[in-house]
């Protein structure tokens, strides 16, 4: 019973949440570079807004561009039912692992690069072909550090991984964990469009990636693509935090105290991640397109010695 | 007589008179007999082959059929299992086929050809004896090549990819000859029972291995034997691409399981490394070729390499866990090797077809041409997606599950496999990452800009929808593939069960809704992720609805202001590939000529630029081009020896005849 109010909660958390991050984080960036900003609610006002527009169908569009921005928060959603961000003990736990979990999450790129292509303008076009290329570079990464991970549980089934790791907290700190962890925290960046792989903030031709594919959407069309991003950066944190991290998830057993402070645990881990990436941010450069593909080819070494040290430290 | 076999001889019986009707029908109802016929011919053969894999064996020898031993049938899950995929697909190619027809293959040859092929393919998986093999093998090569020439008068690209065809067929025919005649030779005879039960010496196992290997792995269309593939299948009409790529490339696949694991009954761990990493390269090179290609059915048959990539990666990680002792992780491999042979059967026929149909509706099949097609051709777009999406091996299509059951397999390798494994695994599982991810960019840029954004050329703007047997094709093809999708649990038990009795072991996928791994950790539910999906976007969708004010406005492109947008302005698939490209610039070797002309009044002013950019197969650039080129040069050398005088030739003959005496006298 309590896995279920857990995962209801945890998707509660992450639909609610993730503007009030991108707040936060846009907050925290101005503030380091000596702005005001908005408060952190802005995001939250900015959804509010765009759901009062009207969508927009721009001429000689279909119903891949209508649909692509359900498919992309849809996905989010149901990713954000299965992670243990909040309990193992989730009722989606045995319907997807690891590598339906990132799988699910490519599905919603490709939906979104879909509806770019949908357009036919050169933008669409442009976002879609970076944003497929990045997700094609970025998967050996993530699957090879899933590899790592499971090695020392048997199993690519999250809440497994977790509870292992909340039961012998020791072995979190291990070669294996470390390297996987940069791997996947290199990975999670790109996966969110953070710099140093795209600037989301930005509009300038040469740089921009995901906004590209965006640029025809309006109203709530738009609020729920900014929401599903954010949402998204919000899961992939808290799995991040999660699986480095476990310290406080609600395992087996647990009363709805815990899930309680579950909650707030996840809450404050993922505002501590998403405070470091924002600082991180101000201080780095966006990289050039196709320098990128170095650093996610650094990223698979990294995942690779992952599961090189767990075969070799077992 | 049991119903496997009644049923599958009435599928032959189907297909003759399908070839005879191909054959004698007046033109009119020509496609239309022979269709029928072929489909049902193939529905037979579908049942035969469940009926197989349900557990009804069936055998036969026919001593009048072939000289000397006669013919040797016998129908196992094995074979069951390649004959029912081979008759479905042939029920969808054949219905499309109906109305593919008039599209100038409605020909006598073609028509009677096409049963006739599918007749050899259902032969190789139920042949019992080498000589059987041999023969039901060389009719299918015989049939496909006469079906690959179909529309050479046309293009001439067809002669070229049918010559390929013809030599590298025939290469491998001869190796996989060579290799079942020394496994017979050391047996006690030719039967497949009496080469089950041989000793041979390993280094007669080892040549016998290798040498099928490499027959096989030609017809699977593995690097580096894959350079046919992707002339030929391109250049067959749409439904024998379809029946080519989706059914003929998987007796690659049976040889080598019928030969390696089932024969031989396993063998050292060197050969199933060398298996895997026939497969590892495929999969990559393959992806890699169909992710810059811009023709549509070349990057469908280059998507063929990497899958039946993915499938000797499986086959081969099965050999390799067998030979470690690991006989529950082999069987995991092999079951996730073999109902990958099953969807890429479902979504390549789907693809096929589909491309076949903008071929008729457009005349092209350059995607740079394409684009649009969605308004059109709303049928076949939709029937697109949801082949692609499969083939993307993206949740909640069905290559999804084969591709996780295949990771599945391999990640749970690590402790037992010992350093071979350790050293092994890891790469695999990253190549078959990769090979998803640019599996990814490859189909969403032949969906997004094949069929969406707005037509790129006049002809693509005047595209017309397909007629009603072709879409039913077509939309057979798709029912597999979502029912494969959302219920494999529908097949993974006979597949469970076919390989536990391959490889003694208990059956290693369990579940209805939710799969289990028998032996290891692991539960994914395709049904419920494709359920949570629908859910969530429908609850979307609702709130969204409940939270907008206002309705949905149609309104111009943003266009910089600069006035409308011309479909000049897309980007194209060559553009769309370009980062891939660039990224991949080492492997690839793309190669670009720029001619600037200049006027003839200055240097510096320009009258015409000319630009080509082509993106060569490199392995066929390294490998054959010099093979063909010794060979033409040997070639030229000799025409030097007859130079035309009458003298000359009876002197070579006096020369050799003396020659010949010369030697047999020294010699006796």
């Amino acid at each position: 019973m309590t896995g279920l109010v857990g995962a209801v909660a945890q998707v509660v958390v992450v639909a609610v949440g993730s503007p009030l991050l991108v707040g936060l984080m846009r907050k925290i960036r101005a503030r380091l570079e000596g702005r005001v900003g908005a408060g952190v609610l802005q995001t939250w006002r900015d959804l509010r807004k765009l759901c009062r527009k009207e969508a927009i169908s721009p001429h000689g569009t279909g119903w891949v561009f209508r649909m692509a921005p359900l498919v992309l928060a849809g996905t989010a959603l149901v990713v954000a039912s299965v992670v243990p961000l909040v309990t193992t003990q989730s009722p989606m736990d045995g319907v997807a692992d690891l590598f339906a979990v990132a799988a699910l999450l490519a599905l919603g790129s490709v939906a979104l690069a879909l509806g770019g292509l949908d357009t036919g303008t050169a933008f669409g076009g442009m976002g879609a072909s970076r944003e497929v290329t990045l997700l094609a570079l970025v998967e050996p990464t993530i699957l090879l550090s899933v590899f790592a991970l499971s090695v020392r549980v048997g199993s690519t089934n999250l809440g497994e991984i977790v509870t292992a790791a909340v039961h012998d907290p020791m072995a979190v700190i291990s070669p294996v964990s470390l390297l996987a962890a940069v791997a996947l925290g290199v990975v999670t960046i790109a996966e969110t469009g953070r710099i140093p792989v795209d600037n989301p903030s930005t509009h300038l031709e040469l740089t921009m990636i995901h906004e590209a594919m965006v640029l025809e959407y309006a109203g709530p069309d738009l609020a729920l693509i900014e929401w599903a991003s954010g949402m998204r950066l919000f899961v992939l944190l808290g799995l991040l935090a999660g699986l480095f991290a476990p310290w406080g998830i609600a395992t087996a057993g647990a009363g709805p105290v815990a899930v309680v402070l579950a909650l707030v645990v996840l809450v404050f881990k993922v505002a501590v991640l998403g405070a470091g990436l924002a600082a991180g941010e101000v201080f780095m450069a966006k990289l050039r397109l196709f320098r990128i593909p170095e650093l996610l080819a650094g990223s698979f070494m990294l995942a690779l010695l992952a599961v090189a040290a767990s075969y070799f430290l077992a | 007589m049991n119903a496997a076999g009644a049923s599958l001889l009435s599928a032959l019986g189907l297909c003759l008179v399908s070839a005879l009707a191909g054959a004698t029908a007046p033109r009119r109802v020509r496609p239309l007999l022979a269709g029928l016929g072929t489909a049902c011919a193939g529905a037979a053969a579908a049942a035969a082959g469940v009926a197989a894999l349900a557990g009804q064996s069936w055998s036969a020898w026919l001593p009048g059929v072939l000289p000397l031993a006669g013919a040797r049938l016998a129908l196992d899950p094995l074979g069951g299992m390649f004959v029912a995929v081979t008759g479905a697909v042939a029920v969808c190619a054949a219905v499309y086929g109906i109305g593919y027809a008039k599209h100038g293959v409605d020909g006598r040859v073609t028509q009677a050809t096409l049963p006739l092929f599918l007749g050899a393919m259902l032969l190789v998986p139920v042949a019992a004896s080498v000589s059987t093999l041999l023969v039901a093998w060389e009719l299918m090569a015989v049939t496909s090549l006469l079906l690959v020439l179909a529309e050479h008068a046309r293009r001439p690209a067809v002669a070229e990819a049918g010559l390929w065809y013809a030599v590298m067929t025939h290469l491998g025919f001869a190796a996989i000859v060579a290799g079942m005649a020394g496994f017979a030779a050391g047996a006690a005879g030719e039967s497949f029972e009496q080469l089950r039960a041989a000793t041979l010496s390993p280094a007669v196992r080892d040549a016998v291995f290798v040498a099928t290997l490499a027959g096989f792995a030609s017809k699977a269309g593995i690097v580096p034997l894959h350079v046919w593939l992707a002339r030929a299948h391109p250049e067959a009409p749409s439904p024998v691409s379809a029946l080519m790529s989706a059914a003929m490339v998987n007796m690659g696949v049976y040889g080598i399981v019928r030969v390696g694991l089932d024969l031989l009954r396993g063998g050292p761990s060197w050969w199933w490394l060398v298996v895997l990493a026939m497969g590892a390269l495929s999969a990559l090179f393959g992806i890699l070729q169909a992710a810059v290609a811009s023709d549509l059915k070349r990057l469908l048959g280059y998507s063929t390499t990497e899958n039946m990539g993915l499938v000797l990666i499986g086959v081969g990680a099965a050999g390799f866990f067998a030979s470690c002792g690991d006989k529950e992780l082999a069987g995991l491999a092999l079951v996730a090797a073999l109902l990958h042979v099953v969807n890429h059967a479902g979504f390549k026929t789907l693809l096929f077809l589909a491309a076949g149909s903008v071929l008729r509706a457009t005349g092209t099949r350059d995607l740079d041409a394409l684009g649009g097609l969605r308004g059109r051709m709303p049928y076949t777009t939709a029937l697109f997606a949801v082949g692609a999406l499969a083939a993307s091996a993206l949740p909640p299509g069905n290559g999804f599950v084969s591709e996780w059951l295949l990771l599945q397999s391999l990640i749970h390798a690590l402790p037992t496999s010992g350093v071979a494994g350790a050293v092994t695994m890891p790469p695999a599982v990253g190549v078959i990452a990769l090979s998803a991810g640019l599996a990814i960019a490859t189909f969403v840029k032949a969906f997004g800009v094949g069929f969406l954004a707005r037509a790129r050329t006049p002809a693509a703007g005047r595209a017309a929808e397909s007629p009603p047997t072709m879409i039913c094709g077509m939309a057979l093809a798709a029912a597999c593939c979502v029912a494969l999708a959302l219920a494999p649990a529908a097949v993974l038990p006979a597949l469970s069960h076919l390989v536990a009795v391959l490889l003694p072991g208990h059956e290693a996928v369990g579940g209805v809704v939710t799969l289990r791994l028998a032996d290891v950790q692991g539960t994914m539910s395709p049904l419920l992720i494709a359920a949570a999906l629908a859910v969530a976007a429908a609850l979307l969708l609702g709130s969204v609805r409940l939270v907008a004010r206002r309705a949905r406005r149609p309104a111009r492109l943003w266009d910089c202001g600069a006035g409308p947008m011309t479909p000049r302005m897309e980007y194209t698939a060559t553009s769309f590939a370009e980062p891939l490209q660039r990224v991949f610039d080492n492997v690839l070797a793309p190669e670009s000529d720029l001619a600037v002309t200049p006027t003839k009044e200055s240097a510096y002013l320009v009258e015409s630029i000319h630009y080509r950019a082509r993106i060569p197969d490199r392995i066929e650039r390294r490998l054959y081009d010099p093979v063909l080129a010794a060979a033409a040069s040997i070639g030229r050398g000799a025409t030097r020896l007859a130079n035309g005088s009458i003298h000359r030739y009876l002197a070579y003959g006096f020369y050799a005849l003396t020659g010949v005496l010369l030697v047999l006298a020294v010699v006796w």
